[in-house]
């Protein structure tokens, strides 16, 4: 269950971040003028499934002192 | 067993549990990894939200904001770590013990109100920092968002927004924070990713990944803040915890001082890439759609607008957990200067007082300057633990004084610490000294003339005695 977790919540952080840096990557290389291949919406939605995820796993593996 | 009595019971058993009124045991020391985490935690909060864009309200250049905020973030680590974290490991006390021994327990009591007020005000700004993220869940317009000039609530919808904010906050408070408090532990990680995110979004969206460029105001915006002015607002912005010594009551717990380094992720996750994350924010805002710096633009549309529903909830849960635990310790603070209050009742006047403050965007909007007279008028109190500790044998006089004497008022603290704070306000307010550039003279003032003035008592009392 532990082990389980802790996949599901790195992902999540993985899930958070990695989206809107491909974002960022794929604006800055169709420079201006061009739209970028993922779309901010797309992004959005991915960090809020991410960030559900998160507070699901977290608590069954991050230790509290 | 009467509800008064329960109470004290239950403080009395806290107090033991946390050996608030003991030197903190060898068995219940901790490792290093305890302080790295707490503070990443603490210092990721709603307010960064609010500071980033108000440096560039401030017109901050981009080499006070990558170089004056690292040697500002740098020099409130050595000060943890150098000042904060050998004083609690040699003494392993907390602040008010420590304080009672020198100044008496009447004294931490006036010490007590001005830190409860003060910790309204703070978790007052939490609170609307919190409930801009409540507007885009509404229609456009439902709710007026309040803007860096606003002072005065922005409508009624405004006001429950706040209202039903700092409720739900010190209702969670008044039945004990653990919940909030692991729910914090838990976001640390997860909410310093949405920062970065934000900032990520908004590079892609300007085109550009030249931060120095972007933090570079545009030609004809007003500087109202300096390099050494940024500096010292990031070396101060947390006086009370480090040069105040607040923190002893948390650092006294670890193993060696070196857990004073910990205070480093803090800063510089926290209070570096955080605030030029938030800051980046409002730069967007200026340079896409027109938005008047001095104006500015609420936490939550502008997080909303770059990383969506994500963004708003980090928005709500970085002020609530940190406003939280905020609340409550106000509510303590009055509780141990109000006889006869219930914990209950202390936590809701703390939360009455936290939502009123809440309700007038004024201290958020004015966070720089806030936290500056927060520094200014908490910090000098430990400039007289750092005499005690560290000078007191060197310029003969005694330690402890208080608890020496059995003095409950030590008056020698109280004049120590007022007259220096008072020409402090008196700087801010008439000469328009940057608030931040206070707590540092004053901690050192207070040091000082509690050296001459404790000197001047104890020769009295020889001469009185002869």
């Amino acid at each position: 269950m532990k082990m389980a977790a802790t996949s599901v919540g790195l992902l999540a952080l993985v899930g958070t971040i990695v989206p809107p840096a491909v974002f960022m990557l794929q604006s800055l290389a169709a420079g201006e003028g061009g739209s970028p291949a993922l779309s901010l919406d797309s992004v959005k939605a991915v960090m809020l499934l991410s960030t559900i995820a998160w507070f699901v796993a977290a608590p069954f593996w991050m230790k509290v002192e | 067993m009467s509800n008064l009595e329960r109470d004290i019971e239950e403080l009395e058993e806290a107090a033991s549990s946390e050996y608030e009124r003991q030197r903190v045991p060898q068995k219940a020391l901790k490792g290093p990894s305890a302080f790295w985490g707490m503070y990443a935690g603490e210092h990721t909060a709603g307010t960064e939200f609010m500071i980033g864009p108000l440096f560039v309200k401030w017109g901050a250049d981009a080499f006070s904001l990558i170089v004056g905020l690292l040697l500002g973030n740098l020099l409130a680590v050595l000060t943890w770590r150098y000042l904060t974290a050998t004083i609690a490991c040699e003494q392993r006390l907390t602040l008010y013990y420590k304080m009672e021994k020198i100044a008496g327990r009447g004294l931490v009591t006036l010490y007590n109100l001005a830190n409860g007020l003060l910790f309204c005000f703070l978790a007052g700004s939490m609170i609307t920092v919190s409930a801009t993220a409540v507007g885009p869940f509404f229609p456009p317009g439902t709710i007026e968002m309040p803007t860096f000039q606003s002072t005065m609530p922005t409508g009624p919808a405004w006001i429950i927004s706040c209202i039903a904010i700092g409720v739900a906050m010190t209702l969670v408070a008044l039945k004990g924070y653990s919940v909030v408090a692991q729910v914090g532990h838990y976001a640390a990680p997860w909410m310093f990713l949405v920062f970065v995110a934000c900032a990520l979004v908004t590079l892609g969206r300007l085109g550009t990944a030249d931060v120095w460029a972007l933090l570079t105001p545009a030609a004809g915006t007003p500087k109202t803040i300096s390099f050494l002015g940024i500096v010292f607002f990031s070396w101060f912005c947390n006086a009370a915890m480090h040069i105040g010594m607040a923190d002893l009551s948390v650092l006294r717990f670890a193993k060696k001082p070196s857990a004073g380094w910990a205070s480093a992720s803090g800063m510089f996750l926290g209070h570096y890439v955080a605030w030029i994350c938030a800051a980046l924010l409002l730069i967007y805002w200026v340079r896409q759609h027109g938005v008047d710096p001095q104006v500015g633009k609420d936490p939550g549309t502008m997080v909303n607008d770059a990383v969506g529903w994500a963004g708003l909830i980090c928005v709500i849960i970085a002020g609530w957990t940190t406003a939280n635990p905020t609340i409550y310790r106000a509510g303590l603070a009055f509780q141990g200067m109000i006889p006869g209050i219930s914990r209950t009742g202390a936590t809701l006047l703390a939360g009455g007082l936290c939502i009123a403050a809440g309700i007038f965007p004024a201290f958020a909007m004015n966070l720089l300057d806030f936290v500056g007279i927060y520094g200014t008028i908490l910090a000098p109190i430990g400039g007289i633990i750092v005499v005690d500790h560290f000078l007191a044998d060197a310029v003969g006089i005694p330690r402890d004084p208080a608890e020496r004497s059995g003095s409950a008022f030590n008056l020698v603290v109280l004049v120590a610490w007022l007259v220096p704070v008072a020409v402090a306000m008196w700087l801010y307010k008439t000469q328009g000294v940057f608030a931040s550039y206070l707590p540092l003279p004053c901690a050192i003032a207070c040091g000082l003339i509690y050296i001459v003035l404790s000197k001047m008592a104890a020769r009295d009392a020889i001469a009185v005695r002869a």
